[in-house]
C-alpha cells in the first residue's frame, strides 16, 4: 500500500502538469462546473481514476460497493482536473475523495458509502429515490 | 506527513469534548488509521454531518497531514 501511494503521488504530479499545459481552459466558475456534473447524472461519483481503473484504494472500494449495489452511475476523475479536485472539497465541505452524490444530494465518502452498502441502506435509499438497481450478479 | 494516534485523539477530543475515541493504526505505518468516535453531539445528525464534526475537529488535517482515516461515528448507547 505504501509503495502504491508513492506511485500514486507521482501520478498526481504528472496529471496536474498535463492539466496545466493541456486543453482544460474553462471560464466557468468551478462551483458551477461541479454543480452541472452533479446534475448530469442521478448518481455521480467524484473519484480518483475511473471505475475500470481506480487510482486509489478508497475510490476502488466505493466503486465496488456501487457496482455490487447494481446501480448505474457517472464518474468524474478528479485527477484529470485540478480545479474540480480542490473545488469539490469546498463544495461539499468534505476533505477527501471519493464523494458520492445522488440526485444532487451529497451522500458521503468511502466509509459512509461502504457502511450504507453493508447495512443495505444504500440500496434502500437509491430505490426510494426512484433509481433502478440491477440484481447484483452472484459472486 | 504522518500524524500519531495521540495527536489525532487529542484534536478530536478538543473539538468534541464528550467524545469517546478509539483509534487503530491499521498498518502500523503511522499513516493509515481507523477511528471510532461516539458523542452525544451526534444525536439527530446524519452520518455526513457527524463525520463533518470530526473533520472540523481535525482542523483541516484530514486529507493533508492525515492521509487515511477510516471513520465510523455513532451516538453512545
Amino acid at each position: 500500500m505504501f509503495n502504491f501511494l508513492k506511485r500514486y503521488s507521482k501520478a498526481v504530479g504528472s496529471n496536474s502538469e498535463t492539466e496545466r499545459q493541456g486543453s482544460v481552459m474553462n471560464d466557468q466558475p468551478v462551483n458551477e462546473r461541479i454543480q452541472s456534473e452533479i446534475d448530469s447524472q442521478d448518481v455521480m461519483l467524484f473519484m480518483k481514476g475511473n471505475p475500470m481503473f481506480p487510482q486509489c484504494g478508497f475510490s476502488a472500494a466505493t466503486v465496488q460497493a456501487l457496482s455490487m449495489a447494481g446501480v448505474k452511475y457517472g464518474s468524474v476523475d478528479v485527477l484529470q482536473d485540478a480545479e474540480i479536485r480542490d473545488g469539490i472539497k469546498q463544495f461539499s465541505n468534505w476533505p477527501t475523495i471519493p464523494q458520492l452524490y445522488v440526485k444532487g444530494e451529497f451522500v458521503g465518502g468511502c466509509d459512509i458509502v461502504r457502511e450504507m452498502f453493508e447495512t443495505g441502506e444504500l440500496q434502500e435509499m437509491l430505490k426510494e429515490k426512484g433509481i433502478e438497481l440491477q440484481e447484483s450478479p452472484a459472486e | 506527513m504522518a500524524m500519531d494516534i495521540g495527536e489525532i485523539e487529542r484534536l478530536i477530543k478538543e473539538g468534541i469534548p464528550d467524545a469517546t475515541v478509539h483509534i487503530e493504526d491499521l498498518r502500523g505505518d503511522g499513516d493509515h488509521y481507523a477511528a471510532y468516535v461516539t458523542s452525544a453531539q451526534f444525536e439527530g445528525l446524519n452520518r455526513v454531518k457527524q463525520h463533518q464534526l470530526v473533520y472540523a475537529a481535525l482542523q483541516g488535517k484530514m486529507g493533508t497531514d492525515l492521509h487515511a482515516l477510516a471513520l465510523q461515528t455513532g451516538v453512545p448507547e
